[in-house]
């Protein structure tokens, strides 16, 4: 179940963020916050968007942003940040207004949660729902499933 | 057949281009191995893929290796993958 990966509090509704790389610290903020990885791991995602550019703008208005497994990752966790208005990351995809955050402390611990996060984002619906949503509590619904079955 | 998905760190979008690819190619009912692989390993490798999944923004690091590229923009579009790998592949 995609809920065990997101702790309390770890997805977030705002207004809007200056850039894009202030969105992507904010996200992946939400899982030091939520004690899934330690702070460090935020300079090493800043850094991978630095050298590799937004190739984590993985669809329209969307980002999943990542770094590689590491010492600074202490468990599997996915955050949310999703902006009433988008911002431009200089990606094909842009604006981006969903900007969701993943660790994981190796190869294997999240195959299981990406599992469950592609197969809701491929379904019908849901993108352009949670695209759409500005509620806190309907973003988590969508993500849980408690809308889409 | 041996495909790769590429990302940066070869943990995230490349799992999630793995998943979806598969999903793409069983409704093609085509047949093949799909990898998921950071840029490092795609670029290290002996065992060369024929095929490259990769976003758009990494293909520069791509460029020189010895497989047919594919670029998609929408990762969750099983469309697009579809489309594209079907063309890449008949």
């Amino acid at each position: 179940m995609l809920s065990s990966y997101f702790a309390a509090g770890s997805i977030v509704t705002q207004e809007a963020s200056p850039s894009f790389e202030a969105a992507v610290s904010q996200s992946v903020s939400l899982l030091v916050e939520s004690g899934k990885a330690q702070a460090n791991y935020v300079d090493e995602v800043l850094e991978s968007l630095k050298v590799l550019g937004p190739y984590f703008v993985i669809a329209p208005g969307l980002a999943l942003a990542h770094a590689k497994p590491s010492d600074a990752v202490i468990q599997p966790g996915m955050a949310l940040l999703k902006l009433a208005t988008p911002v431009a990351s200089g990606s094909a995809n842009d604006p981006v207004s969903l900007i969701f955050s993943m660790c994981s402390p190796n190869a294997n611990d999240h195959l299981d949660m990406l599992g469950d996060f592609g197969e809701l984002m491929s379904t019908e619906n849901v993108m352009n729902s949670l695209l759409n949503a500005s509620a806190q509590s309907v973003i988590a619904e969508i993500l849980f499933k408690k809308r889409f079955n | 057949m041996l495909i790769y998905a590429v990302c940066g760190a070869g943990i995230g979008t490349s799992v999630l281009l793995k998943s979806n690819a598969e999903r793409a190619l069983s409704m093609l009912g085509i047949e093949a191995e799909v990898k998921a692989v950071s840029i490092e390993e795609a670029r290290g490798t002996n065992k060369m893929a024929q095929v490259v999944l990769a976003t758009p923004e990494i293909l520069d690091q791509l460029e020189g290796i010895p497989a047919e590229v594919i670029a998609i923009n929408n990762i969750f579009d099983l469309g697009e993958l579809g489309e594209k790998l079907k063309a890449t592949l008949s």
